[in-house]
């Protein structure tokens, strides 16, 4: 079987030019991070700044029958402290897709850790000291904490009076958005069906458990502005919901993104700039927030915990006829970008294969659980995780193998999705299944490699030193996924580039602005690449990230190299013309070539695409302005799903990967070592390959640690977070992330920048279900839940 | 928060008469976690860094004299031969940094029921030398640990060794996380061999509100030992003995349900692990070896 791996795309500028797109330059942040010396937003300092510490409501859910601020006011060295009533603007709350979050709790407080009231003063401990003195009154209200509890007769409505654009649709208020789709004729196409399979599983509630904790610096401004330092996904997001709770226009608000320590999706809500702003414009001083780890746990959103029901039909021959699911999302308290996650669940939730007649439903509902929102995989990871596991169960029913059963099924390029949106760019879902499965197998049994004592490094349980190879039994598992990229159902989705070229000391030089957030994914590098190679200079400055130019969108949903990659791209070219138009009008009658040849910029000179040097591009830059161009980019436009059908052209881009897990259980102590995570993931155009296998690498193990440890554990019976600790919040330490050999397709799709697709995500979806299937190979175990503990395993 | 800073062991002893509630702080790998987490503000920390005698370990015959302050990275690295299940629950206490830092003392002083170091000083036979301005004492490790997170120093008393006698006979030490590494212990246990005195003892974490000792299980296995002539033949163990003595430790445990395990798991886990350790202690008996499991020195 010989596939086409790879189209190449069209790239005649910029070919000759060292450290442009398709190699693998090292990121400058890089040495700095690990190192230590580079400057996170929690290393910002300013003169005289002071420090804003929040009070966090111990309640689930309470009703907050008085504030008492005057002992924390009275401590010396306190600032301010401010509760709901000082908020200053007619609006109160925020949110990213529904404004229901109030800045400060609003008499009554819906989560665990919700912010009731904020204090600056001269010391961070001083600050922490003053708000154990506020003396709240609480009256504890009944809690709702899973969809029976929430839809029940008697529920208490979390958010009465609800005006969101979902408010009309939904069954119940404490719903906020269902999104049903129907294509087809599910309860007809059953009847073909040779074999029903069902299947109710769980997925647990992940956290980004990104290192850097929100922090940042807000400065008052002459003005009557405010500066605002910080880190965050999206500068122009936050800027507009933060704005009007502070009662200032938008202009006045000036943010400047500073290091970022990784994100996720959980620097995509705001945490600490709202009220690191309300202090500063209080006291008129510098005031900086920066949480400690438990109060990060409290601090953003996490992955939505979900409850999934599936049933499909097949054929014994193994064709998939039919498919009927319905998906819950705990959205928690507050909204947050539950909408949008509901929407990729549904629409995503067939995933990488042919269904044509299906009837799906996911919700998203309101509870007293924590919030939850965007975390890389954004919805279709829960989907993932368990149509994944139905894909295995319909194998064996019709005893067919695993991977040939879903290559039989797979979709490819003219498929159908759900909603009826065509799949117009290569789908190679059979093929980077096919490359997983052709790798030879890590050997077995490498603990006893050098013969005598076992390398527990090697064994489940590693440096605990639980066996040395007593009931360790090895199984091998698959899985296949499908992620959108950019920002679905009609969302206006941009990125904006500034781009000047000028001589500098005789050479020319190129600087990029963007208000792009660079999150540890290695966008810096890339639009430096992208500007190498479109404008064929060696020096590129790229210029930090703020408000000062327009919006780059977020660093989010794999669409930052696409979006704001194309923004650079897009810029560059039109540099590059005006940068031609300039040379020809200074230097044209020098040579016919100006005149009459296609001109491409190369290794600083302007040459004909014959490769013959018609000039310096410093002459011609030299003594003129610098050429300036700022320009939005925009995907080509999607359209909202029907909120009864589910149909429409709603996303802009898929991206997929599959993976084969190999693991070894001790079944005894039901302990799991994942030995390897083979994964092959086609990136239409690797800009950048060391960054996208590295992108591959850590959306995999994002992927193996709720697979089999990462979970924040909530108590049902009382709302709270019962581990908001990395002590009990475990995530993989390097032994217990295995090696990862990544197979990378480039075919090309026709619609993007260079071809490329968004990278970024896809690996996470189908690394939890290959590790799952794997254990389930082991131990011949049904498991329905994850993360799986020994519990689980042991049936203890 | 005051902080004392004793120039030696003389003085920390008297600054510690005259603030008993000073906490004092080593390695601080478990108490700045307390203080960061803010679930403690000792009115004074009292700094043993300086306090010579604390950093180095000796032999006395045929113990080890160990100061309360040597870091577990040195314990893995020299004393391996000596304390072997010492050695190797040091090796899983959390990262390499934490293991430059932190020592028994602190496992000792925290006295938490899922300190490392418990199980391996159980089994072995500790003995805790404590001292204060009014003498010194030796505590019999069986009668440490006092309650959870208690233990029975006097509140003017410092822990200054720990009385360690070096194998005669293999040991070894299993803990059960939820990680490869860098992990708290859900529960551990610890068993020694003792081929001088034909006796076996062990030592449970995290499965009771204190370390505790499997005693019903070290009783019948002693006994079957002896009765089997086991310790003269060097016979393989029968699996029925050794299910026995799996049994009798799972039932020497109190274990709760918290977020990092269940009662029930724990119960069982510890079966498992008392089953395998003695397997492998006896192996090594039988062989007349004790050899370190390999990736120990490493990582």
């Amino acid at each position: 079987m010989s596939e086409v791996t790879r189209i190449p795309t069209d790239l005649r500028q910029g070919s000759q030019t060292a450290g442009g797109i398709g190699e693998s330059k090292l990121r400058p942040d890089g040495t700095l991070k690990v190192t230590g010396e580079f400057a996170y937003s929690s290393d910002l300092w300013h003169e005289d700044m002071i420090w804003g510490h929040t009070l966090r409501s111990p309640h689930a859910h309470a009703e907050i029958v008085s504030v008492d601020t005057s002992a924390a006011l009275a401590q010396a060295g306190v600032y301010a402290v401010l509760t709901y009533d000082d908020l200053p603007a007619e609006q109160k709350n925020y949110g990213l897709e529904i404004a229901d979050t109030p800045a400060l709790a609003a008499g009554r407080v819906r989560h665990h850790g919700e912010p009731v009231a904020l204090v600056a003063a001269d010391h961070p401990e001083t600050a922490r000291r003053a708000a154990a003195k506020i003396r709240v009154e609480w009256r504890e209200l009944p809690l709702v904490t899973d969809e029976e509890s929430a839809l029940a007769p008697d529920a208490p409505v979390l958010h009465p009076g609800r005006t969101d654009g979902h408010a009309r649709h939904v069954p119940h208020p404490n719903v906020v958005h269902r999104q049903p789709i129907v294509r087809g004729d599910a309860a007809a196409a059953a009847l073909r069906a040779d074999h029903i399979v069902t299947g109710e599983y769980e997925f647990g509630m992940q956290d980004q458990a990104f290192l850097g904790p929100e922090s940042g610096l807000a400065v008052p401004a002459e003005d009557g502005g405010v500066d605002l330092y910080v880190a965050t996904q999206w500068l122009h997001a936050d800027r507009r919901q933060i704005a009007p709770v502070l009662g200032l226009p938008e202009d006045k608000v000036r943010m400047t993104l500073s290091g970022v320590g990784g994100a996720f999706g959980g620097r995509e809500d705001l945490s600490m700039q709202i009220h690191a702003c309300l202090l500063a414009l209080r006291t008129g001083k510098p005031v900086k927030m920066v949480y400690d780890r438990f109060e990060s746990f409290f601090g953003h959103v996490h992955r939505h915990p979900a409850r999934i029901r599936y049933e499909h039909g097949v054929t014994a021959d193994g064709r998939i006829t039919h498919a009927r699911c319905r998906i819950v999302l705990d959205g928690g308290a507050y909204a947050s970008s539950t909408p949008a996650v509901v929407g990729n669940a549904a629409s995503l939730s067939m995933g990488p294969y042919v269904v044509e007649d299906v009837e799906i439903e996911a919700v998203g509902l309101y509870t007293n659980n924590p919030p939850c929102g965007a975390m890389r995989g954004f919805g279709a990871v829960q989907a993932c995780f368990a149509y994944e596991a139905q894909m295995d169960r319909l194998a064996a029913a019709v005893g067919m193998d695993p991977v040939a059963f879903r290559q039989l099924n797979a979709m490819s390029q003219g498929s159908r999705l759900p909603t009826g949106q065509q799949v117009d760019s290569p789908a190679p879902v059979a093929e980077i299944l096919r490359r997983v499965q052709a790798r030879p197998l890590p050997p077995e049994r490498q603990w006893e490699s050098a013969g005598g004592a076992a390398d527990v490094r090697a064994l489940p349980g590693g440096l605990s030193n639980t066996t040395h190879g007593e009931d360790v039994v090895r199984g091998v598992g698959y899985a296949v996924g499908i992620k959108n990229v950019g920002f679905s159902e009609g969302f206006d989705d941009f990125s904006t580039a500034r781009v000047r070229l000028e001589a500098a000391g005789g050479e020319p030089v190129a600087t990029v602005h963007t208000a792009a957030a660079e999150v540890g994914q290695g966008g810096v590098t890339v639009q430096a690449q992208i500007a190498r190679t479109e404008l064929g200079v060696a020096q590129v400055v790229i210029a930090p990230a703020d408000t000062r130019v327009g919006s780059a969108g977020s660093t989010s949903a794999s669409r930052q190299t696409y979006m704001t990659g194309g923004a650079v791209r897009n810029a560059c070219a039109a540099v590059r013309e005006q940068v031609l138009a300039l040379g020809r009008r200074k230097l044209g009658t020098y040579h016919p070539a100006w005149a009459t040849a296609e001109l491409l910029l190369e290794g600083g000179k302007v040459v004909t695409d014959r490769g013959e040097v018609l000039a310096d591009l410093a002459d011609v830059l030299d003594g003129e302005p610098p050429v300036d161009v700022e320009l939005p980019f925009r995907h080509r436009p999607t359209e909202p799903f029907d909120i009864e059908t589910g149909q429409g052209f709603g996303h802009v881009q898929y991206s997929f990967a599959a993976h084969r897990a190999v693991v070894e259980v001790d079944t005894a102590l039901g302990l799991v070592k994942v030995v390897e995570l083979a994964c092959a993931q086609d990136v239409g155009k690797a800009l950048n390959p060391l960054s996208v296998v590295g992108q591959i690498q850590g959306g995999t193990t994002q992927g193996l640690g709720v697979a089999v440890m990462e979970e924040i554990v909530v108590d049902p019976a009382t709302a709270r977070v019962r581990n908001p600790s990395f002590t009990d919040y475990l995530i993989p330490t390097i032994l217990d992330t295995p090696a990862i050999p990544v197979d990378v397709l480039e075919l090309a799709d026709p619609h993007a920048p260079y071809g490329l697709r968004g990278v970024g995500e896809a690996s996470t979806l189908s690394a939890t279900p290959a590790v799952l299937a794997a254990i389930r190979q082991a131990t011949g175990l049904a498991l329905t839940r994850t993360p799986v503990r020994p519990e689980h395993l042991t049936g203890t | 928060m005051d902080f004392l800073r004793p120039a030696g062991w003389a003085e920390a002893l008297a600054a510690k008469a005259e603030h008993p509630a000073a906490v004092p702080i080593a390695g601080g790998t478990d108490l700045m976690v307390e203080i960061n987490f803010d679930h403690r503000r000792p009115e004074y920390l009292l700094d043993l860094n300086r306090v010579a005698e604390l950093q180095e370990w000796g032999t006395d015959g045929g113990s080890v004299r160990l100061g309360a302050s040597v870091p577990y990275a040195r314990i893995v690295a020299e004393l391996r031969g000596a304390l072997p299940g010492l050695a190797r629950a040091a090796h899983t206490v959390a990262s390499p940094q934490i293991r430059n830092r932190g020592g028994v003392g602190g496992n000792l002083g925290t006295a938490s029921p899922a300190g490392d170091a418990h199980p391996a000083l159980l089994a072995a036979g500790a003995e805790v030398e404590v001292e204060s301005v009014r003498g010194s004492r030796r505590i019999p490790i069986d009668e440490f640990f006092t309650g959870v997170k208690r233990n029975a120093l006097a509140p003017d008393e410092l822990i200054k060794w720990v009385h360690v006698k070096k194998a005669t006979g293999p040991q070894e030490f299993s803990k059960v996380g939820t990680r490869n590494a860098m992990v708290i212990a859900v529960c551990a246990f610890g068993i020694a061999l003792h081929p001088d005195t034909r006796t076996v003892r062990t030592g449970i974490g995290s499965a009771a509100p204190t370390p505790v000792r499997a005693a019903a299980a070290e009783e019948f296995l002693t006994a079957a030992l002896a009765e089997g002539n086991f310790w003269d033949s060097g016979r393989t163990l029968p699996p029925a003995l050794a299910a026995q003595f799996a049994e009798l430790a799972a039932g020497a445990c109190n274990p709760i349900d918290d977020v990092r395990g269940s009662a029930r798991y724990r119960r069982h886990a510890v079966g498992v692990m008392a089953r395998r350790t003695l397997g492998w202690t006896w192996e090594s008996y039988r062989r007349g070896t004790a050899g370190p499991t390999r990736g120990e020195g490493a990582a």
